[in-house]
């Protein structure tokens, strides 16, 4: 079973193989973290997701406006091994970008968690959030990706 | 040591030829051209001498790895050998200086060939008709699916919108599906193969069609085929059979026989053309009868003996490629067939089967291999367990395996399989060269663990070291010289 264990985003955090899982957001089956900030939502891919990947060279994601539905795709995350989709994990529209990573894509294996966060989305609906796993549910999902 | 750019040895004033004075009178540009139409400054084309120019490029040959050079067992890209009488054939006159608008009577021997290999290739697929317009692999995807999108509106079946692609197929896939303006729907599988209840629960009536890899990325024959096709078209659906990996299979099974609708074949990779930077690819397109109106046009058709352009094919999805596809390389896969015959390409299928199962069988034990056998053209074993052990990775062994001259194989794909390493062989390699292979694997999963080190700054004797691929992708340096 996962430990508890002191990370730098929150006060406690789980952790399965190395990787850091705070547990002040929820998270996506493919890998999404969903943070709440009053009726926004932040969104990033977790310290997991970017350890697969390896280096990441290019984001594609949504201009500020665009509506957007849990379970479809958000946009696509490029490292030197593959691409992948990101999926939004809460409907609503989106409000801000990570314009930064643009040009420093690196944040996000960097500080996946902080400077690394992809989009904000403002949620009509936050009760979606429940429908995500929390970071223990998420560590256990880790655990069973990686066998 | 990398090779200089040209722009880099030029010097001013440096000429490979010296042309003798012009006997009619000199004019200025600008007396010809327009003014606006001028460039402003000359362009900057590196100057140098004849000698110069042939070392650069006999240099970059020599730093340039082929498969004339060495084993190259790139998983998923069928690197096999490629006879050079092909390319005797498809050098000569008649085929490689025909103007492709040359009307079709002074172009007989051209049609003829064409025709006649796309009658082989439909009967190597269990196929009723085929083109040979699509340019390669994905080109022929794109070509299957827009005709199954022409096929359903043709029958006023308009809401169809998508199209299910299983985790284990080509990554084109999900790729032309949103050309052909569908959504792919990805379905997981188990044990390497489909899994039947995701597929029946992903099936439904807006479902256009299914594209399915077979011999799939991982090497495994889908055991379910004829149930898949089964399901997909009671869903109303259209089965479409990628193709890529026909190597494994030739003569032995024909998608046709499965049930499918349309299939792509790779002539680059099964019928032994140069590809891989060595040259263009084709990707030839088979389909069953209630498919054939929808095919590219022009078609060739032959009447009472004599071979022609037909365009009337008014529910065609209309041109897929300029002219008649990669023309050159239809004469090389047609050489290629001609040479084998059918036993011959029997033999060619069972040889890449047996070379694939050799070696995983070879290295089952030094690597994982996380998807038991039998497999079929290639294999992919698994560097996940070495990496927890002694960190080294899959890319750090495709990295060493440069330094004993062995094209790296394919890594991190499938990306079903952590740490993949995907082999393929290929039948034209000999037991020799297969068992020297597998005691270089043997050597650098030792090295892995008494010397990392010397792994992790691997390759050592190539003319580039390890390149810094991330560097490279985020700020990429686009400009030379």
């Amino acid at each position: 079973m996962p430990n508890h264990t002191v990370g730098g985003h929150s006060d406690i955090t789980q952790e399965a193989h190395g990787v850091e899982i705070p547990d002040d957001r929820r998270y996506g089956q493919t890998h999404e973290w969903a943070k709440q900030e009053s009726d926004l939502v932040r969104v990033g891919i977790s310290d997991y997701a970017q350890g697969q990947l390896g280096d990441i060279v290019f984001l594609e994601l949504p201009e500020p406006g665009r509506p957007v539905q849990q379970g479809e795709p958000l946009g696509t995350v490029e490292s030197v091994k593959a691409v992948c989709d990101l999926w939004a994990p809460v409907s609503g529209e989106v409000v801000e970008m990570n314009d930064e990573l643009a040009d420093r894509p690196e944040l996000v294996n960097e500080d996946p968690y902080g400077q690394g966060w992809m989009v904000v989305i403002r949620t009509g609906d936050v009760s979606e959030l429940a429908s995500l796993m929390d970071a223990s549910a998420y560590a256990q999902h880790c655990e069973e990706s990686a066998t | 040591m990398p090779q200089p750019t040209l722009l880099s040895i030029a010097q001013t004033g440096k000429r490979c030829t010296r042309l003798p004075a012009g006997d009619v009178p000199e004019r200025d540009l600008a007396d010809l051209v327009p003014v606006h139409h001028l460039r402003e400054a000359s362009p900057r084309l590196p100057e140098v001498s004849e000698p110069e120019i042939a070392r650069h490029y006999a240099l970059l040959a020599r730093d340039t790895f082929n498969i004339d050079r060495g084993f190259y067992p790139l998983g998923s890209c069928t690197m096999k050998y490629n006879p050079k009488v092909n390319e005797r054939i498809a050098a000569m006159p008649g085929w490689a200086l025909l103007h492709p608008d040359t009307p079709a009577p002074h172009a007989q021997g051209t049609l003829r060939l064409i025709r006649e290999l796309e009658g082989w290739l439909a009967e190597l697929g269990g196929m009723d008709a085929a083109t040979l317009q699509p340019p390669a692999g994905a080109a022929g995807e794109f070509c299957c699916v827009r005709m199954f999108r022409a096929y359903h509106d043709s029958r006023g079946d308009e809401r169809r919108t998508r199209i299910i692609v299983p985790d284990s197929a080509h990554g084109t896939n999900p790729a032309s599906v949103t050309r052909c303006a569908y959504t792919a729907t990805t379905i997981r599988s188990s044990g390497g193969r489909v899994d039947l209840g995701e597929l029946g629960r992903a099936l439904g009536d807006d479902v256009a069609g299914v594209m399915l890899t077979n011999p799939n990325t991982l090497g495994l024959f889908e055991t379910d085929i004829l149930q898949i096709v089964q399901m997909v078209h009671a869903a109303g659906a259209m089965a479409y059979y990628d193709g890529a990996n026909m190597n494994a299979i030739m003569g032995y099974a024909r998608p046709g026989d499965m049930g499918f609708d349309a299939m792509h074949f790779n002539l680059h990779k099964t019928f032994a053309t140069p590809h891989g930077g060595g040259g263009p690819g084709a990707g030839p397109v088979a389909v069953k009868e209630h498919l054939a109106p929808f095919l590219p046009v022009p078609r060739a058709v032959e009447r009472d003996g004599a071979l022609d352009w037909d365009w009337d094919y008014p529910q065609s999805i209309g041109r897929v490629h300029s002219y008649h596809g990669n023309f050159l390389v239809a004469v090389r896969a047609y050489a290629y067939l001609l040479t084998h015959g059918a036993e011959g390409l029997r033999r060619v299928s069972e040889a890449a089967v047996l070379n694939a199962n050799y070696l995983a069988e070879a290295l089952k034990d030094t690597l994982d291999l996380p998807h038991a056998g039998p497999f079929m053209h290639e294999c992919v074993l698994s560097a996940q367990s070495l990496a927890s052990e002694t960190g080294i990775r899959a890319l750090d062994i495709a990295k060493a395996l440069i330094d004993y001259g062995v094209h790296a194989p394919t890594v991190y794909f499938p990306l079903i399989v952590k740490e993949a390493i995907m082999v393929e062989p290929t039948e034209t390699e000999s037991k020799a060269t297969l068992d020297w292979f597998i005691a270089i694997v043997r050597e650098i999963v030792e090295q892995a663990r008494s010397d990392p080190q010397l792994l992790r700054e691997a390759p050592h004797h190539a003319s580039v070291r390890r390149v810094d691929e991330a560097t490279a992708a985020r700020h990429p340096k686009l400009t030379w010289g």
